[in-house]
């Protein structure tokens, strides 16, 4: 059964309760299902760098070996029986021709031995060729339906929004990446190296959520730190 | 240096005309003015040093005027054959200043000589604001003079068309020059420069400064430099003018511990304004501006004419001020930096400067701000803000009656700026590297450019210089078969263009005034505009939150795209004091003058009694260092125990330190809570007894100060640092890996699709040799960390830390303990920061 990371012990601040569905939180952006060890991140973005390249603009072309590094991390960590990419793994749809032999080769060893999905995504709405894994619309587990827009169902995990909290205290302000649930929706952090993100104030979450009656759980340094949205800053 | 007295003889007289239009002005030709016409008639580059009020501007223009004339009355007498003629005249003169309000300004004074005496003189600004249809205008059929900035320069360069336009040019002439080259500004014109004594064989250059610690710096930056050698512009100084008349206001109030309002003051300054026809009131922040403006009208009963000056004010609002002031309306301006340079003023008679002087030529260029003529003295008044302050003004007072100067030395030209140049330098013909290479190394500030760090700026620009060879397919600049490198596609120029210059601001949000909302409807678009505020500021507001700006109390609400919405609001108090802009660290020299004067009891004579009481009592209780000794006091207070030490190295560099020093005890398990650093001392304060443990013999101050931890600590500190983030950032637009604006469209930060902050961690983590990395690690050495200065006060005080273990607070840290909960503690984002605000929840839960 539930087998948690040998590092991270469940504690109350990790834990999101979800349509009654226990989850863990883990700072490094991830969400990890222990009954079904199912590993979900959202928004990878691979490829961002070449993309921009292409357009002009010559960010650096690290950012997939970033990002599949802090993966690889975090299935060491967890071992899942399974991973879910919730939307937008690649920038575009030439991201996955344009992988680096060393990269891909480094997808296929965290594919080995799992499931791995796909969730289409605004950015990669079409199945590719040569990065393994199944391609689905959606996911749907026990309770819990996995895609990429949030449609606000129960029992909804999603990403897309790329969810940042800013918190001020002290005449500074600190802005993080987050986690945005109530209790029966979630929306995952972009996990991508290179991948910007949206204030949960901004009206996207509140359209979601109806209200302002959701937290934010902010990654920190080796813990989560939750707050109020409500309490956290609009930009 | 040269007196100019001795070239009298040796000068040309003036042209007629010239000589009967300054006798119609009932001016006689300064001797500064001749020689540097001499210097120009010999074909010779110069640099002139002159006090405001000098008659430098046209002291500059003067050679330029006089040749003009004379080609005007050749090719009268040439019979002109039309265009043709016009053509090969071509543009005589380029003007470069760094304000472009000033250039406008200069070109409204030089219409004057030229339409008096009738020259046949075609004289044009160039500015962000001068209409296509006049640029292209002006590429065609250029002016003979034509007044502009570095940047328009830098385009005016990335043009094909530019040797054409200054195949011709005879001379550049480079006002407020000691203000240009202390920036990356400066470094961008050296380039142009170097660029334009390539295009124009017989170019000299004129450069028009105020006095500065090093001349023969600024003597190198006006001509080219040979590879093994430094050549220089020659030197004419004017005549100083009388000595200023300098006091410190010698308060009869409580003088303050700590704080920069100078409130206590108040009835004093206003005394003051009251009995001079015109007062500048300089400042060093705009928050003081604010308060100072507010406070003096709180206490205007006779309604004296006051007004506001600083940058952040809506542009318009500021031309208002500048013009009531040139025309003698005004009684007093409060003011920031915004005037230090530039326009020429109506009859100032006194200049107070209130706070800490800073450095002293900043001080003195001040000063020449009043009174114009040239044999009467300057008077200005300084005036303290806190005690500190006063060592800091006594120490400024002495220097300036030295004449003594601590203007910055020459930069080291900076390599995105360089990687700008490139790209530009390709967008106007393609160049072979070997060629650029050797012309870039003529400008001074690139001297000493190595050939790797050329080779690595142009590897940038092409395929963004990643280790990686990722990117050749989508290089923006390419070496072609012939061997030059050209730009792959007319698209790279034309982003070129959008986005050149070096002044990467932090983002500023609009200020609009809107009425109070009481219900949460969105308010509509409109209403007056007050003026800029950094976005980091309005990041840290909450909606209801009051602060002070553009002379009012504002209430925030509400972030409405890239504008702020305020509204006027009836608090007397504003609950967010500090609105930061404009801080200037302590100029090392004053530091050590101000650390002589602690260390020297026989100078306290000449300090306020109050001060000298406070000294007196600190050498009692604890102990006054050395001048070259830090002193380090360690004392327990309510439930923590404190480390304070004076290095008198200015704020930005003790926040370094405090960041690094925290690091250091919570690795010696002393349990750090926090630190807080102001000009002249850092408190840290924490859980652990440093001084049992300095008893103990299980730690020292020598290691803990070591020079050790500029490496590693500083290392893991820059990964995070928030400040090294922004400086990163301001690297990466400039060398034109983010572009700020598209064609058809301008992006702020706020819209832009990428993090610099998140491609920093990338490099860092990927690539840490990265040319920008290098580029934003050099800024740190002098910018917003200050790296520099920490590093050479730690050498200076090893083996000289005196530590003093006390029992309570000396009198000499309560200025610095009492900017606690005042300032910012940490400066930085952190998890602590988090932890704390989640504690806090908790409390207020449970309460």
């Amino acid at each position: 059964m539930s087998q948690a990371a040998p590092n991270l012990a469940e504690s109350e601040g990790n834990l999101i309760v979800l349509s009654g569905v226990p989850l863990l939180a883990d700072p490094r952006g991830a969400l990890y299902w222990p009954e079904h060890r199912l590993l979900a991140v959202a928004d990878l973005h691979l490829e961002k760098g070449s993309s921009f390249a292409a357009r002009g603009q010559l960010l650096p072309p690290y950012d997939t070996a970033s990002t599949l590094a802090c993966l690889s991390a975090l299935i060491t960590d967890y071992s899942p029986r399974c991973v879910a990419a919730v939307g937008d793994s690649f920038h575009d749809g030439g991201g996955p021709a344009r992988l680096r032999d060393a990269d891909r080769d480094n997808l296929t060893r965290l594919q080995r031995g799992r499931d791995w999905i796909w969730i289409t995504g605004n950015h990669d709405p079409e199945p590719a060729p040569g990065i393994g894994g199944v391609f689905q619309e959606t996911l749907r587990v026990d309770r819990l339906t996995f895609r990429h827009e949030p449609k606000g169902g129960s029992g909804e995990v999603s990403g897309h929004l790329h969810p940042v909290a800013r918190i001020a205290h002290r005449g500074n302000a600190v802005s993080r990446r987050c986690f945005a649930a109530d209790t029966t929706r979630l929306v995952l952090p972009a996990f991508g190296a290179l991948t910007g993100g949206l204030n949960v104030r901004d009206a996207a979450f509140a359209d979601l959520f109806g209200t302002l009656a959701f937290k934010a759980y902010l990654l920190g340094d080796g813990r989560i730190y939750s707050f109020m949205a409500k309490r956290c800053l609009p930009d | 240096m040269e007196p100019a007295r001795d070239l009298f003889n040796a000068t040309p007289q003036l042209p007629d005309v010239f000589v009967r239009w300054f006798a119609s002005r009932g001016w006689q030709v300064r001797a500064h003015q001749l020689a540097l016409l001499a210097k120009a008639n010999a074909g010779r580059s110069a640099l002139l040093i002159a006090p405001t009020g000098g008659g430098k501007t046209l002291a500059g223009f003067l050679p330029t005027l006089v040749e003009l004339n004379e080609r005007g009355i050749r090719s009268r007498n040439l019979k002109s054959t039309g265009r043709a003629l016009l053509r090969s005249q071509g543009l005589h003169t380029l003007y470069i200043s760094p304000l472009k309000a000033l250039a406008v300004d200069i070109a409204r004074n030089l219409e004057i000589p030229v339409q008096e005496m009738g020259l046949p003189v075609r004289l044009e600004t160039r500015t962000g604001d001068t209409p296509a249809s006049k640029r292209q205008r002006q590429r065609r059929d250029p002016p003979d003079i034509l007044l502009t900035t570095p940047e328009q320069l830098a385009l005016l360069l990335a043009s094909a068309d530019a040797p054409y336009m200054f195949g011709a040019l005879k001379r550049v002439v480079l006002d407020e020059l000691h203000a240009l080259v202390t920036s990356k500004r400066g470094d961008l014109l050296s380039l142009g420069l170097a660029r334009l004594f390539k295009l124009a064989p017989e170019l000299t250059t004129i450069g028009l400064s105020a006095t500065v610690a090093e001349p023969d710096e600024l003597r190198r930056f006006l001509v080219p430099q040979p590879t093994h050698d430094r050549a220089h512009a020659d030197l004419v100084t004017a005549q100083a003018g009388a000595q200023p008349i300098v006091t410190m206001l010698d308060t009869e109030e409580h003088l303050p511990w700590a704080g920069h309002s100078a409130r206590h003051a108040l009835g004093e300054i206003y005394a003051h304004i009251k009995t001079h026809k015109t007062t500048l009131v300089f400042v060093n922040t705009r928050s003081q501006a604010e308060f100072l403006f507010q406070e003096l009208w709180r206490a205007n009963d006779d309604n004296l004419a006051i007004a506001l000056h600083h940058g952040s004010l809506d542009v318009a609002q500021r031309r208002r001020v500048e013009e009531a002031m040139a025309s003698g309306r005004l009684r007093a301006v409060v003011c920031t930096s915004s005037l230090d340079l530039g326009v020429d003023w109506g009859d100032v008679d006194l200049v107070i400067n209130v706070g800490a002087p800073k450095g002293c030529s900043r001080l003195l260029q001040r000063i020449g701000r009043s009174n114009h003529r040239l044999d009467e003295p300057s008077e200005a008044v300084l005036v303290p803000a806190n005690r500190f302050e006063v060592l800091e003004c006594r120490a400024a007072i002495d220097a300036v009656a030295e004449n003594a100067q601590d203007t910055p030395p020459l930069r080291t030209g900076a390599l995105d700026v360089l990687a700008q140049h490139i790209l530009g330098r390709a967008c106007g013909e393609p160049f072979i590297a070997e060629e650029l290479y050797a012309e870039i190394r003529a400008a001074a500030p690139y001297a000493a450019l190595s050939r790797a760090d050329f080779d690595a700026a142009v590897d940038f620009v092409a395929t963004g210089g990643y280790a990686l060879k990722a990117y050749e397919r989508f290089a923006k600049i390419r070496r072609g078969k012939d061997g030059r490198w050209h730009i792959t596609h007319p698209r790279v120029a034309q982003r070129y263009r959008m986005n050149v210059g070096t002044i990467v601001e932090a983002d500023m949000i609009k200020v609009r005034l809107v009425r109070s909302r009481r219900s949460g409807a969105i308010v509509p678009r409109g209403g007056r505009l007050l003026g800029e505020v950094e976005e980091y500021f309005i990041e840290t507001l909450r909606p209801g939150d009051t602060f002070v700006f553009a002379g009012e109390i504002l209430k925030y609400e509400a972030l409405v795209e890239d504008e702020a919405y305020v509204s006027r609001s009836d608090a007397t108090d504003p609950k967010v004091p500090a609105y930061e802009g404009g801080k200037f660290p302590l100029s090392t020299y004053l530091a050590a003058r101000v650390r002589a004067i602690l260390a020297k009891p026989e100078a306290w004579r000449a300090l306020p009694e109050q001060v000298r009481e406070w000294l007196e009592i600190q050498q009692w209780r604890s102990v006054l260092p050395k001048a070259g000794d830090l002193l380090v006091e360690t004392f327990p207070r309510a439930a923590n125990y404190y480390l304070v030490c004076y290095p008198f190295e200015g704020r930005l560099a003790h926040q370094t330190l405090g960041m690094l020093l925290t690091r250091r005890l919570e690795r010696a398990r002393l349990r750090p809570l926090g630190f807080v650093a102001n000009e002249y001392a850092l408190a840290v304060w924490g859980l652990g007894d440093i001084a049992l443990h300095i008893k103990r013999g299980d730690f020292s101050l020598a290691q803990l100060f070591d020079e050790d931890m500029l490496g590693d600590d500083l290392e893991a500190w820059l990964a995070e640092s928030a400040l090294m983030k922004r400086t990163f950032r301001s690297c990466a637009i400039i060398a034109g890996l983010i572009e700020k604006r598209f064609p058809g469209e301008e992006k702020s930060r706020r819209q832009l699709t990428i993090s610099t902050d998140l491609v920093y961690d990338v490099l860092r983590k990927h690539q840490p040799d990265h040319i920008l990395l290098r580029a934003a690690r050099s800024d740190a050495a002098t910018g917003l960390l200050d790296i520099k200065r920490l590093g050479e006060m730690l050498s200076r005080i090893r083996g000289r830390i005196v530590h003093k273990a006390l029992d309570h607070v000396s009198p000499l840290s309560v200025p610095v303990l009492l900017e606690i909960g005042r300032e910012t503690v940490h400066g930085e984002a952190s998890d602590t920061l988090l932890a704390e605000a989640a504690d806090e929840l908790i409390k207020e839960a449970m309460s």
